[in-house]
């Protein structure tokens, strides 16, 4: 019996082997898959295990974290001013992940980071508590303050960059939401997540990023720069050969203005009483290509990563001579996301260099020792420093002579800048207008702070009275002296 | 064979009894979980944990009365079967003891029962009546060949154990699997005592009809093909098989039963055409059931493509045995190479059953890749020194046995594990010692108990004079 005894013994052997087989292929070819598989929940019971970081503004958190003594997930986030803050730190949800900051800089927050290795083998010796580390931003809170509140009740977005660096100062959207009502896992934190889904205002989105509008009027400050640039317009002072009611090419139809006085009208009184018919033609012009190459430039037709992503604002590479026409008085094709016009306030404001926005400054271990520091980045050159300054001139002239005069500071040395916009939109612009505003403020050491401003809807107002002037300028001037403010 | 006919013809000089390199190996076997105990302790609530002591204490109580009683009443049994029993039953104490502690098994148990009892010290006790029983067996047989005498009573206690769960009042369905039987407040598992039963009956009816089954026989296409009435037993083991899965929706009994009988019936006869005609009716058998019961259709999808099955599952059994695999895979994955360390994973995701039929998943994730190979080698040796003991035997029942047992073993060990990596679909059984449950422990504790009585009587020197050199020869004239 024995012969057969000795082959049994290898068919056990071989079944034990074939266990062993199994679970290295398991626990270490699909090891890394299954840990961070989705639907693992191990990621989110180390998500909250321990005190998550916090994500600071002017040196204080407008995070927190709290020990909930639950059993799956110990640490819930808490939010200071969570609607007021929502689109720069996004949320982090025990049962819905996390977006946004809370995201991007995770390993951070969490202190599993590999950058923090050193700090968690360190408390492990010592004893204490792993902890995450903190991300500090670049915003300014009372600026912050002023764009959320100049909001208000209205659905719109504001987007403030200092211009010298690419600091964002301010990014508010509304409406927003709180952060904190689905932190957790619970059924009221399930019902928070699903109201806020079904929400056709749609609070989650974050406006000043994610979302892109037809720019209308404000993009003229870039069709402005493509005619310096290009060549086609040496004198900002000098009358334009433009009729009043000029002919779109390829079209039966003709621009036509709602201002009065375009008819020949010079390059700066354009931009001040915002003439269709002077910059569609100087669009055409220019020319769809060089016109393409300017926005791209800025920033268009790119996703921005500040590090949290933006949607790319599009400016039509395709476009016919008609629709470059269109497009280059902002209507068309042309959409934009309040960054990207921020993005391009603060490139003339800050003589024709455009620098990276970016809203995480550093990134602290959680004993305050800094692990990285974001260095301001230069991202392009649209214009030159001459142009700049003749386009400065122009948009100081709006708010002085033309339709921004709601946005001049009356401060002693701070001269501004702005541009107004009106965005018609749907099917035969039948849905109410985008109010949209753009301005900087300047004094004797440079460009503080450029803002962008855009005001969707507008409840209570009439559709006469929607006006960029009107309803975003003051929004622009709140954020604009909040940031001059705490500069002293 | 001939190992022992060597040392007879020396003459006087004995066999190394190995008691004391039992006891050594004892030693280690009860200070590892030990230390595994102090360790879960230290990572869950960062102290000493305080029934540190007493399950040290406890388990080296139980491994001292076991040894005691090997060295006394079984001198010549294999040294490793014993410290190896220990250390897996010492092991899994702390891995039950660790799950205890788990907050978030208390908060369900709380949610769903409004109580919570620690399974630990449960477990202890059956460890204790699982050494009773271990010294029972060697105390009261004296001689395993005793048992072939009760080889039919054997048939009819097995076929008892095995249809007692279908009893009316006295069976439990337990999640659909009904192995169950309920009898004043305890539930015991029927099937894991009708293993040890049935090996006795197959040894013993196998010894007997062996000659009848190998030899009356016809060839065809190289294989010899048994006469259609000597097809009787294995069709009868087959249908009960079946009905075993039919009606108590166990595929794990089902296939060990069967598999084991097949094993023997090879051993016995050393006819291969058995085992062709073993397999050929088991996958007969598990195509037909696989496709018509439900429970094994849930299963099998579960196992064919756990995550997909979470989505495309039909009903809400096939969810839950889907949820089921997906949380071990994830248990086992998030383990990698060296595990979370003891007390630090997160095993007790699998909420149910978490520390019976899953209990290897936390060997998984807390002790890693590295962990679960020494776990399976643990086995491993186990079946080896049980197919070594078979070898050894010096009677054809003893032989038989010791295989019956040691296959059983293995086919366990491999149902089990291979159920919970994914290798093969998930069967409701246990990891032997490991895994909570008082039948099993006990039972595995019996089975370690006969093979170390076999091992102690192949590997006594033979009292009897040599055998005649003529003993060689008859061998090679066997067909």
């Amino acid at each position: 019996m024995n012969k057969p005894l000795r082959r049994v013994a290898i068919f056990c052997g071989l079944l034990i082997f074939a266990l062993l087989v199994r679970d290295n292929w398991l626990q270490f070819v699909r090891a890394d898959e299954l840990n961070a598989h989705p639907k693992n929940t191990r990621v989110r019971i180390e998500r909250y295990a321990n005190e998550r970081g916090n994500i600071i503004v002017d040196g204080k958190p407008i995070t927190g974290s709290v020990d909930s003594g639950d059993e799956y997930f110990k640490f819930k986030r808490t939010y200071t001013d969570g609607p007021m803050w929502a689109p720069v730190t996004g949320y982090a949800s025990q049962a819905y992940d996390a977006n946004q900051i809370e995201k991007i800089e995770d390993g951070i927050l969490t202190g599993n980071d590999d950058r923090l290795f050193f700090d968690r083998t360190l408390a492990m010796f010592t004893g204490d508590k792993k902890k995450g580390g903190d991300v500090v931003t670049t915003l300014n809170g009372a600026a912050q303050k002023a764009a959320f509140e100049g909001l208000g009740k209205k659905t719109g977005a504001v987007v403030a960059i200092e211009p010298k660096t690419g600091k964002i100062l301010a990014m508010a959207s509304t409406p927003s939401y709180d952060p904190s009502s689905f932190a957790g896992y619970s059924r009221k934190d399930e019902k928070a997540w699903v109201a806020l889904e079904k929400d056709k205002n749609k609070p989650k989105q974050n406006r000043a990023i994610r979302e892109i509008y037809p720019p209308g009027s404000v993009f003229k400050v870039v069709t402005a720069a493509a005619a310096l640039e290009n060549g086609k317009v040496k004198d900002i002072d000098a009358a334009t050969d433009t009729p009043e009611g000029w002919k779109i090419p390829l079209s039966s139809k003709e621009m036509v203005n709602h201002a009065k006085g375009c008819a020949n009208a010079s390059l700066k009184r354009a931009l001040d009483i915002s003439c269709n018919s002077v910059f569609a033609k100087l669009g055409d012009d220019v020319g769809r290509d060089k016109m393409v190459e300017m926005a791209e430039k800025f920033g268009f037709n790119a996703e921005q990563f500040t590090p949290v992503r933006s949607s790319a604002s599009v400016y039509d590479k395709n476009a016919d001579r008609g629709g470059n026409a269109l497009s280059s008085i902002g209507q068309f094709n042309t959409a934009t996301t309040p960054l990207q016009m921020a993005m391009v306030t603060a490139a003339i404001a800050n003589d024709g260099k455009l620098m990276k926005p970016y809203m995480i400054d550093e990134l602290r271990a959680p004993n305050v020792d800094l692990l990285k520091k974001t260095e301001p980045e230069e991202m392009s050159r649209p214009v030159s420093q001459e142009n700049a300054q003749l386009l400065q001139q122009m948009m100081e002239s709006v708010v002085t002579n033309g339709t921004g005069g709601k946005a001049d500071l009356n401060m002693d040395g701070v001269k501004v800048g702005g541009k107004t916009g009106t965005a018609q939109h749907g099917d035969k612009n039948a849905k109410r207008p985008y109010a949209w505003f753009i301005s900087y403020a300047k004094n004797a050491e440079g460009s503080p702070v450029a803002v962008a401003v855009i005001v969707e809807d507008s409840a209570g107002t009439s559709r006469e009275d929607i006006s960029g002037g009107g309803l975003a300028a003051p929004i622009a001037k709140a954020v604009m002296k909040a940031v001059l403010k705490t500069r002293g | 064979m001939s190992v022992v006919t060597n040392t007879t013809t020396i003459g006087a000089i004995e066999a190394p009894s190995r008691r004391n390199t039992e006891l050594a190996l004892l030693a280690f076997a009860v200070i590892i979980p030990v230390f595994a105990y102090l360790n879960v302790g230290l990572a869950m609530d960062g102290k000493v944990p305080a029934g540190m002591l007493g399950y040290g204490l406890g388990l080296g109580l139980l491994a001292a009365v076991a040894h005691l009683v090997v060295r006394k009443w079984a001198p010549y049994a294999d040294p490793l079967l014993l410290p190896l029993a220990t250390l897996l039953n010492g092991m899994g104490l702390v891995l039950i003891w660790r799950l205890d502690q788990s907050p978030r098994l208390i908060a369900t148990s709380m949610n769903r029962f409004g109580t919570f009892s620690p399974d630990a010290p449960s477990q202890m006790m059956y460890s204790a009546i699982g050494i009773a029983m271990f010294v029972g067996v060697l105390l009261l047989l004296k001689d395993h060949r005793v048992l072939q005498r009760y080889t039919y009573i054997s048939m009819v206690v097995s076929l008892i154990l095995l249809l007692l769960p279908l009893v009316p009042g006295l069976g439990a369905d337990v999640f659909g699997a009904k192995i169950w039987i309920r009898i004043g407040g305890f539930s015991i598992q029927p099937g894991e005592f009708a293993k040890l039963v049935l090996a006795v009956f197959f040894s013993g009816y196998l010894m007997v009809k062996r000659d009848a089954l190998a030899l009356a026989s016809r060839r065809f296409m190289g294989l010899y093909l048994p006469r259609g009435r000597d097809l009787g037993p294995i069709l009868t083991i087959w249908a009960v098989s079946l009905l075993i899965l039919v009606f108590e929706n166990d595929l794990g009994t089902s296939m060990l039963f069967f598999g084991m009988f097949v094993i023997m019936l090879y051993v016995a006869t050393e006819r291969t055409s058995w085992i062709v005609m073993g397999l050929l009716m088991a996958v007969a058998g598990a195509a037909v059931v696989g496709s018509t019961a439900s429970h094994v259709k849930s299963r099998v999808a579960a196992w064919l493509d756990p995550f997909g099955c979470l989505e495309t599952a039909t009903d809400q059994n096939m969810l839950n045995a889907c949820d089921q695999m997906t949380q071990v895979l994830m248990s086992f994955g998030s383990g990698g190479i060296l595990g979370t360390g003891l007390g630090q994973g997160n095993s007790d995701l699998i909420q149910f059953a978490a520390n019976s039929d899953f209990i290897f998943a936390t060997v998984g994730e807390e002790l890693g890749l590295a962990g679960v190979m020494v776990f399976l080698l643990l086995y491993g040796l186990i079946v080896e020194r049980g197919i070594r003991t078979s070898l050894a035997a010096r009677d054809p029942f003893g032989k038989l046995l010791a295989m019956g047992l040691s296959g059983a073993f293995a086919l366990q060990i491999f149902v089990v594990a291979g159920g919970v990596m994914g290798l093969i679909p998930l069967t409701g059984m246990t990891m032997p010692f490991l895994a909570y449950g008082g039948s099993s422990v006990i039972a595995n504790w019996a089975l370690i108990g006969i093979l170390i009585r076999i091992s102690d009587t192949a590997r006594r020197p033979a009292p009897a004079p040599a055998p005649s050199p003529d003993a060689e020869m008859t061998q090679v004239v066997r067909p």
